[in-house]
């Protein structure tokens, strides 16, 4: 039953599971959605959605899969308010079309045009009297006009009906491909906590302790292990200036998220492509400029190293000696790349473009070749799969 | 068997009712997730009062091991007990202390537990839990026992989306968000809590309440719990509704702001856009 909902969510990209779609059914058996609709929306959703990030994508599925279940409850055109109908004529109909319409009868014969419009409409898509043309379906499509947006909706408290509670897509902003909060940017740079046994002792070491005590004669000697402690240490280089600045919010977000995460947290900005130096204040990035090999030597392969910039620039700038737009760099950003991926175990690089577009720069696609294809989308799912990189 | 539904106290949107019924009447654990403030962890004792059982709470902190829900063995008090040659040491089963999970499982009626916080905990609590939970049984090593539960408890969930939880575990679950509520249920809630508050004052605090929520780039943003304790000090104090009354555009800061923001760096932002407002 309903077989198309769980392969519909499964190819949007649910992790929806068999046992997750028994409990449904187990669910419908035992009555809980009963015969409304409404319920079983809700049931499936608390069934097979199990992250608000999800929920979106499940409203979109669901409304795709049960689409025409629910009779429309929308106002009848007739009843739609003539400054609505007007406006909607300013916007739909064509100079031409107005005149022919004119020399037809005047503005009573357009809004008659339109009302038939939305009736035919209302006979083709649910809840059309709603939204008018969010998609192709809408018969003003044919005419062509783009009405996208265009609302004649009706009073909040009327369209309470079970399509309109998943067509609102509440939870748009909660889906993780497209927004990068600093919630979701937390969330995912939690993954990158690893525990290790390093810190305070505070925990009973029993097998320890009944050995040392066997070792003194019975008399009871207590030992104990470290706690587990958050032991992550994280080397930010963040990249300003220039192309990123289009990008400098997104990696401020990243940062302030990245701060309140780690105990051991250094950053420094480099512009485009690192080299032999790099700076800790932008503002003074002349005069207090870094040594790269002095982060180097500073910190050690234990730290785990972030690009963030976007990559984008000459491919000279990468591969020759000399080809920093800033100053002249006597050895070439591989060089540096290489020293510096070589240097610490785990690497890796962020780029807040999106990840289609990769392969048409050449200096991405340079780039991320020197990172070995650790070359992450800064969204939360590319936020995830970096950390799992670096945590391996 | 007697449904879940919105109480005289606690409003309850339709589906959560249905997320609510779906997991009692399935015997599955029902995680909560939701901004803090929008009743949570309320949720559990809502439940437990509606269902006529009994609620075992089991906070989680960030040092909890789910070992610790099930029992615990004392081996340093009976190391000790040894030394003295106390009697008790020969039975093992005198150093075994009881989790939350084993009082449940073995109460004589069904129960609620309520789980607060499961993020807090380490990674690995929800995957140590999954047979626990699933089953409803767990085996106690030392004493080569089984510990089935007589009646499997409604298990309630919450987290605070500090931490992913492993998909074998929300597998087993069924879930719902709270979503933060909108104006009218706000109302129900308020009305639900203060039966007895002055129509207007209810309706410039709420006013004033959107405002501050709207107002961008809050760390935190006040939400339910806030409004309802800023409410009660309000009445308390027994402000005029005048005190509260602003226009759309002015914003000022709130009598008794100490209730909404809770954060310095937010009053001091609220502070210097309201200065702004003044001067424009």
């Amino acid at each position: 039953m309903f077989a198309h909902l769980i392969q519909g969510l499964r190819g949007a990209g649910l992790p929806t599971s068999i046992t997750e779609w028994l409990a449904l059914m187990a669910g419908m058996k035992a009555g809980i959605a009963e015969y409304s609709i409404e319920d079983f929306y809700y049931l499936s959703r608390a069934t097979l959605v199990k992250d608000e990030r999800h929920l979106d994508k499940f409203d979109r599925v669901f409304a795709q899969c049960f689409k025409g279940l629910e009779p429309p409850e929308g106002m009848k055109p007739e009843e739609l308010p003539e400054e609505w109908l007007l406006k909607l004529a300013e916007k739909l109909l064509t100079p031409e079309e107005m005149k022919k319409i004119e020399a037809l009868g005047g503005f009573d014969a357009i809004m008659k045009r339109l009302k038939e419009l939305l009736e035919e409409q209302k006979e083709r898509h649910q809840g059309g009297s709603k939204w008018i043309g969010t998609a192709g379906t809408s018969p003003f499509g044919a005419y062509g006009y783009n009405p996208e947006g265009v609302r004649i909706g009706q009073d909040k408290s009327r369209n309470r009906s079970a399509v309109k509670v998943w067509d609102k897509r509440e939870f748009k902003d909660l889906d993780d491909t497209v927004e990068l909060g600093t919630r979701g940017m937390k969330l995912a740079l939690r993954r990158l906590r690893r525990f290790a046994r390093q810190g305070a002792a505070t925990e009973l070491d029993l097998p320890n302790t009944i050995k040392s005590t066997a070792n003194n004669a019975g008399m009871l000697d207590l030992k104990l292990v470290p706690e587990r402690h958050n032991t992550v240490k994280v080397l930010l280089f963040l990249d300003i200036g220039g192309s990123m600045d289009d990008y400098v919010k997104l990696t401020e977000e990243l940062f302030s998220a990245a701060r309140s995460e780690f105990k051991h947290l250094e950053y420094y900005y480099f512009h485009n492509c690192p080299y032999e130096r790099v700076w800790k204040n932008n503002r003074r990035r002349h005069e207090e400029v870094i040594p790269t090999w002095q982060v180097l030597r500073t910190y050690g392969p234990d730290y785990k190293l972030i690009f963030v910039g976007d990559g984008a620039m000459s491919p000279y700038e990468i591969t020759m000696p000399g080809g920093s737009v800033e100053h002249w760099n006597e050895e070439s950003g591989t060089v540096w790349m290489e020293r510096l991926t070589g240097h610490y175990r785990r690497s890796a690089w962020l780029n807040p473009t999106p990840k289609q577009g990769w392969g048409h720069t050449r200096s991405i696609a340079l780039l991320n070749d020197l990172m070995e294809g650790r070359m992450f989308p800064l969204t939360v799912n590319g936020i995830d799969d970096m950390t799992r990189e670096l945590s391996r | 068997m007697a449904g879940f539904k919105s109480t005289e106290r606690y409003i309850a949107s339709r589906d959560l009712e249905v997320a609510v019924n779906a997991s009692v009447t399935l015997q599955r654990p029902l995680l909560v997730k939701g901004e803090p403030g929008t009743g949570k962890t309320v949720l559990a004792h809502e439940i437990a009062e509606a269902l006529g059982y009994p609620l075992i709470e089991w906070h989680v902190k960030s040092t909890t091991k789910a070992q610790q829900g099930l029992y615990e063995y004392d081996a340093v008090s009976r190391l000790r007990d040894g030394q003295l040659g106390d009697e008790r040491v020969h039975d093992i089963a005198n150093y075994i202390v009881r989790g939350k999970l084993w009082e449940a499982f073995e109460a004589d009626h069904p129960t609620v537990v309520l789980i607060d916080e499961v993020d807090k905990a380490d990674i690995e609590f929800p995957n140590d839990l999954l047979l626990e939970l699933d089953r409803m049984q767990f085996f106690v090593y030392e004493t080569r026992k089984t510990i089935v539960a007589k009646h499997r408890p409604v298990v309630i969930i919450t987290s605070n989306n500090e931490k992913e939880l492993p998909d074998a575990f929300l597998r087993r679950c069924f879930f719902h968000y709270i979503r933060f509520p909108d104006r009218e249920t706000m109302e129900k809630i308020v009305q639900a809590h203060y039966p007895d508050i002055k129509k207007d004052l209810a309706r410039e605090a709420m006013n004033v309440f959107f405002q501050v929520r709207e107002v961008p780039g809050l760390k935190k943003k006040p939400a339910t719990s806030e409004l309802l304790d800023w409410l009660k000090l309000l009445m308390v104090e027994d402000l005029p509704v005048e005190a509260l009354r602003t226009n759309e555009k002015q914003l000022v800061i709130p009598p008794l702001h100490g209730a909404l923001l809770k954060n310095e760096q937010d009053v001091h932002l609220f502070e210097r856009l309201a200065f702004l407002a003044r001067r424009g």
